[in-house]
């Protein structure tokens, strides 16, 4: 404070070995440099000629294309129940690898996306009520085949052997069950949404009709 | 190294302060980590951006981890991290814990950067190998990696749709071109996985990496160039043409005819993935700027002389060298282009002269076969870079201020009143400009005491400019620019979006309407449902957003200048 009312500055040293004079100092700061200062030298203007035309173009086709592309992943919106006129002539557009497997051997396990996924939720959390479940569908199935014996084929076996046909071989057993409690799952709307988690209903599901990507 | 300048609080935000103080490998700086996530946004959508970013700025992490912190459902995290892996921005391995403990992802921000230089690969790669070489870089670089037969069959439909009727690309010829990508190491093969689960048996083709298995934690990710079958083609039996994919409105139809054409044949090189070099095209890249560097300074032969140099050490030299192992007069002379009739006293006085240049692009290495000369690889980058930084002091504050920043390049270290004299300006003038340069960083201060208290009436204080870290600091600003640019075209985009909306609607209208054969009149009558003020605001925007992109174009070409630079000092201190 000593030099408060003699000049606009004092240092603690002796401003003239950095060459400074007491007169030409500049104005202090008095806040934050302003967000978007005045130039006043312009930018040189961009290069312009066929190369550059040609990678413009490159990059707005690769943006396009790749936006397009099943790599590119929306988040899932809520898409109004009447689809808009617009969205049908967006769609055609879209590319339609909707089945986009990734190499599975160069990626974890992990990531795989879990195929027995309505089973495996329920079973991690609530083993024991799962295995009761399975014992009263095995006790409905007995149930359900007893009464329909005279009937000839019973729809539940119609269903299994269906899918049976659909499935790899190899799967064969473990799929038929699991067609079998989904299908039952499915039917019956009590145990469906007493165990909803809302989380896998859209996701899950085998039957996406969504144009979203899945594998 | 430069040492403290007087109030330098703000200046350190501008430098970039890292971000990620955890991870060991790659310490990301804000301006690259948003402008890593606007690059993921724009490509593979909001869901992959926020993933990446976490990653990003949160350095190795599990599976639970990220899906806790983010708040992301586990499916839409798998695939984003599928996407991720799939195009190489993000390598996994096992946890740190140990073998048992669950993967660990991690991503670099080096690899998305390279996005923005897409165009200029897809273009070099035209001007080498054609149209088939640039649709397989591009393929390649919008699916992240694919298997060759993928890549050769989804090339010829592509080449065929464009052929005119009746005609078709043959696979033989794509595979060829394939070949030659390969062989001048343009393309490269992913390499195996060697992460929790190494599954060799299915890529028997390729031998496991010795003892990679055995050790559960490796601190760097192996690079591509590891492996030593990294740039051998497989046997694969390919044999067919394009196919020309017909043209039908019902969206159906075009389903169907693409899965009757996926349908798996196999080709023998199943598993074995193929990616882009990107090392490869730099390489290139640096090449293509010395010898356009030459053609500016001194004159189109001397560039030719230096791009046969170039050419006859491509083999020999690795990437990391400083120069090239040096080449005698008379082999430079046998491998001139036989269109250059240069005598060989021409060619020893053209050499002569590009030692002399004090751009030091070729230096001489010995006496023997007539003359020994090598190309600074180093050297010349170093030059590059430093013009760089001179163009743009010279640029934004004029060119005395440019002159001032040139002869402390020069000189190293000057006191005030040195520099007044050298630069032969006003003492005002010349103080003012010293300041604004300091203000911005570009000139830092060091301080020399004679005594050992510091006092300052008995310090010298002289005014330097270090090259490394400053081009640092402009590298951080070209992120900055970039990132910038990118943010206001798409908020140009967002404030024309209903309209743009609607020019897309009607485009796809006319161009159905096109197909089944309508009368001119009502094409007309549909073009003329966007009024003529909506034109002029439609062509307003297609200049500005073009006019953003191209400057995001060449931004990328100076920051590949100014990576380079940095890259090649620190591999060789």
């Amino acid at each position: 404070m000593a030099g408060k009312g003699r000049g606009v500055a004092a240092f603690t040293f002796n401003i003239e070995a950095l060459g400074i004079g007491r007169g030409s100092m500049p104005e202090a700061r008095v806040g934050p440099s302003p967000l978007f200062p005045n130039t006043d030298f312009k930018p040189v203007p961009l290069k312009a000629g066929e190369d550059e035309d040609y990678m413009l173009a490159l990059k707005q086709e690769m943006r396009g294309t790749m936006q397009q592309l099943p790599h590119n992943i929306k988040p899932q919106s809520n898409k109004a129940e009447v689809e808009r006129y617009t969205e049908r002539y967006l769609k055609q557009r879209q590319i339609d690898d909707e089945n986009w497997t990734p190499d599975w051997n160069l990626l974890p396990k992990e990531l795989m996306p879990q195929k027995k996924k309505p089973r495996a939720k329920p079973e991690a959390k609530k083993k024991t009520v799962k295995i009761s479940r399975k014992d009263t569908e095995a006790l409905l199935t007995k149930l359900d085949e007893l009464e329909k014996k005279g009937d000839g084929n019973p729809e539940k076996s119609d269903d299994e052997t269906e899918k049976k046909k659909g499935n790899d071989e190899e799967e064969e057993e473990i799929e038929a069950e699991e067609y079998d409690e989904e299908d039952i799952e499915e039917e019956n709307d009590y145990i469906d949404s007493y165990f909803d988690n809302g989380e896998d209903f859209g996701a899950g599901s085998d039957d996406n009709m969504d144009a979203e990507a899945t594998y | 190294m430069h040492r403290g300048t007087l109030g330098k609080s703000n200046r350190r935000a501008e430098q970039g302060l890292p971000l990620s103080t955890n991870s060991s490998v790659g310490k990301m700086t804000a301006q690259e980590v948003r402008l890593c996530g606007l690059l993921l946004r724009e490509h593979f959508g909001e869901v992959v951006e926020k993933v990446g970013t976490h990653l990003l700025k949160g350095g190795a992490q599990n599976l639970r981890t990220i899906i806790h912190e983010t708040g992301i459902s586990l499916d839409l995290v798998k695939k984003s991290l599928c996407v991720l892996v799939q195009h190489g921005a993000c390598v996994f391995r096992s946890g740190r814990k140990g073998a048992g403990s669950p993967a660990e992802y991690q991503t670099c921000c080096d690899r998305i950067l390279r996005i923005l230089r897409y165009p200029r690969y897809i273009y070099t790669s035209k001007t080498l190998y054609g149209d088939t070489g640039e649709l397989i870089i591009e393929e390649l670089l919008q699916r992240g990696h694919m298997t060759m037969s993928g890549t050769v069959k989804t090339v010829a439909d592509r080449l065929t749709q464009n052929m005119e009727e009746g005609r078709s690309m043959d696979y033989s010829e794509v595979s060829s071109t394939f070949f030659r990508l390969v062989e001048t190491h343009f393309l490269q093969r992913c390499p195996p996985l060697a992460g929790p689960e190494p599954k060799d048996s299915a890529t028997p083709a390729a031998p496991a990496p010795p003892g990679t298995p055995a050790t559960p934690v490796s601190t760097a990710p192996p690079t591509p160039e590891s492996f030593p079958d990294c740039y051998k083609v497989p046997h694969v039996t390919l044999v067919g043409r394009g196919k020309r994919q017909l043209a039908s409105e019902d969206g159906e139809d075009q389903r169907n005819a693409k899965k009757a054409k996926m349908d798996s044949q196999t080709h023998g090189d199943e598993g074995i993935c193929w990616q882009v070099n990107f090392e490869r095209f730099h390489l290139h890249f640096r090449d293509q700027a010395i010898i356009s560097a030459v053609a500016n300074k001194l004159d189109q032969t001397s560039s030719e002389i230096v791009r046969t140099m170039l050419r006859m050490s491509e083999v020999t030299t690795s990437p990391t060298a400083t120069c090239t192992k040096p080449l005698s007069a008379n082999e430079i002379f046998r491998s001139l282009p036989t269109s250059y009739n240069i005598p060989r006293p021409i060619l020893d006085q053209y050499l002569t002269l590009l030692i002399d240049d004090p751009m030091e692009f070729v230096g001489k290495a010995g006496e023997s076969g007539g003359g020994m000369y090598v190309v600074n690889m180093h050297r010349a980058l170093a030059n590059l870079a430093r013009a760089t930084l001179e163009s743009v002091v010279q640029e934004r504050f004029g060119s005395r201020s440019a002159r001032i920043f040139r002869l402390l390049l020069r000189k190293r270290h000057l006191e005030q009143k040195q520099v007044e004299d050298f630069a032969m300006i006003p003492a005002k003038e010349a103080k003012d400009m010293l300041y604004t340069l300091l203000s911005q960083n570009l000139v830092q201060l060091q301080e020399i005491p004679k005594t050992p208290d510091y006092a300052p009436s008995r310090t010298f204080y002289l005014y330097t400019v270090n090259q490394l870290p400053t081009a640092r600091m402009l590298l951080q600003n070209c992120y900055k620019t970039v990132a910038n640019l990118v943010e206001r075209r798409l908020f140009e985009s967002k404030e024309s979006k209903r309209l743009l909306e609607k020019s897309q609607r009607i485009e796809a209208i006319l161009a159905s309407l096109q197909a089944s054969g309508a009368e001119p009149e009502q094409l007309t009558e549909v073009e003329e449902m966007i009024t003529a003020p909506e034109k002029q605001q439609l062509d307003a925007l297609r200049l500005h957003i073009n006019k953003l992109d191209s400057a995001e174009n060449q931004v990328d070409e100076t920051i590949f200048l100014l990576e380079s630079y940095i890259n090649s000092t620190a591999s060789t201190s």
